[in-house]
């Protein structure tokens, strides 16, 4: 409770206004489940143009699966175009370990070899595990290991908690 | 006595059966199933869950399609799959089934997938083998055949949405199918209102009418206003005695034709696990119609195939 939460869609309004000047005409925007694609969508939008949105669900490519085993609800995974040659922007709302986005690179592979991909989080909260940096970040926070900090979605307003 | 289905923890560590599987438990398969639909469509129809995992497929009864899928599915996880056709090796040569399952164990199984002609093959296995492995009951004598079952519902519920108003008509020698045994339980555990077998008496188990579905002797009767129609194998091979005057008469009186199909409701599906024998239970035209859902079962059973081994081999009885 040391830490003073930001407002959530300043965030987003911020991460699009950095984006916004690094986007290809081809370029595809990837969210990863379930706050990542809450903040794709909202970034889209935010553009204000008519980038391609794709879902990512990376529970098959987890790296701690044969520990804690399939997630009980996967969802499917929607990449609506093709991935060949294509920029991408990966979106996820907290960048923690790095671990999700190391799965999501890999599952984004095997739909096609992209031209680039740029990682765009609501949130960068340390605690890195992996070479693994954002491209594009709405906020830097020091949130201590025992705690989570959470993106919630309530009748369409994103909000930060921390648990 | 706890399901031996499941680990200490209450997981799925084993599927045998889907009698007594709660519908929550039918419903994250055939959740888990529709997210591996798409990994057949990538570029890469592989994902990297099981890999360095070894699955063995235990034939002790010859199959084609079930084996082949099984093992397409365990390719798509990134598990390594060894087919054994114990049919034609070490059993004719006088092993044991539990000397076999401990001669693959030493060698770091993760899991076997069984076909067998004996009702009880795979429980047997799954009760000696080491607390780490996973079994797959592929068909088990007339006992049950649980991903034909899964698929099958599958198939349903993408074509019909939801359980819960539809009518569904198993046609055939419901006598000697697994699988007739393995739908009737998830239909009726997933919530269809109106389950019906339709055979002659010499085709239908003694008490079949406990398993809670409607009897119908005659095809045009038992089909009418049905949503989904499904047509099992006449099974020659099982057939012992003269339980039947002969294929013609039975596909007079219960194959599938254009004209019988009509009683079903105009949307109504057709449904068959393979292999068909045609002109016996259903006639090519029905098979090849516009009703009829036979491949897409097939392109089903691999993603079914798929979400079962993923939620076995991530059970945790480790």
């Amino acid at each position: 409770m040391l830490v003073a939460l930001p407002d959530a869609e300043d965030l987003v309004a911020r991460l699009a206004a950095a984006v916004r000047p690094h986007l290809a005409a081809n370029t595809a925007i990837v969210g990863i489940h379930t706050g990542g694609v809450w903040v794709a969508e909202k970034l889209r939008d935010a553009l204000g143009a008519d980038y391609p949105l794709g879902v990512l669900d990376i529970s098959f490519y987890r790296d701690d699966f044969s520990r804690i085993g399939l997630h009980p609800q996967v969802k499917p995974s929607r990449i609506p175009f093709a991935v060949e040659d294509r920029p991408l922007l990966l979106v996820d709302d907290v960048l923690y370990t790095g671990r999700t986005v190391r799965a999501a690179m890999n599952e984004l592979f095997d739909y096609g070899r992209p031209s680039r991909i740029q990682l765009a989080v609501l949130i960068d909260r340390g605690g890195h595990e992996l070479p693994i940096r954002p491209d594009f970040v709405g906020a830097t926070l020091a949130i201590p290991p025992d705690q989570n900090i959470e993106l919630q979605r309530i009748e369409d307003r994103l909000s930060l908690a921390l648990k | 006595m706890p399901d031996p289905q499941l680990s200490s923890q209450g997981k799925l560590h084993h599927l045998l059966t889907l009698d007594g599987l709660p519908a929550a438990t039918l419903r994250q398969i055939l959740d888990t199933a529709e997210s591996f639909m798409d990994v057949g469509e990538r570029d890469v129809k592989k994902v990297p869950l099981l890999r360095g995992k070894s699955i063995f497929n235990l034939f002790f009864e010859p199959s084609t399609r079930t084996r082949t899928t099984f093992e397409i599915a365990a390719k798509r996880l990134s598990a390594d799959v060894v087919n054994l056709n114990i049919a034609t090796s070490s059993q004719t040569k006088g092993e044991t089934i539990l000397d076999t399952v401990a001669n693959l164990t030493a060698m770091h199984a993760d899991m076997f997938i069984v076909r067998h002609a004996q009702s009880g093959a795979a429980h047997f296995i799954a009760r000696h083998v080491a607390p780490h492995i996973s079994v797959i009951n592929a068909g088990d004598g007339r006992h049950a055949h649980p991903t034909q079952g899964l698929l099958d519902m599958f198939t349903i519920r993408r074509y019909k949405g939801e359980f819960g108003h539809l009518r569904v008509a198993i046609v055939g020698d419901v006598l000697h199918s697994r699988v007739a045994r393995s739908q009737i339980s998830a239909l009726t555990t997933l919530g269809v209102p109106e389950v019906r077998v339709v055979a002659p008496k010499t085709l239908l188990p003694p008490g079949v009418e406990r398993l809670g579905v409607r009897i119908f002797h005659d095809m045009r009767e038992g089909i009418r206003d049905c949503d989904v129609i499904i047509m099992l194998r006449l099974q020659n091979e099982r057939m012992k005695g003269a339980r039947l005057p002969s294929a013609q008469e039975y596909f007079k009186q219960y194959g599938l034709t254009t004209a019988k199909l009509a009683f079903a409701k105009p949307d109504a599906i057709v449904m068959h696990p393979g292999p068909m024998n045609r002109g016996v239970e259903i006639d090519s035209e029905v098979a090849d119609g516009p009703q009829s859902v036979i491949l897409p079962q097939v392109t089903y059973g691999i993603a079914v195939r798929m979400a079962v081994m993923a939620m076995l081999a991530g059970g945790g009885n480790d």
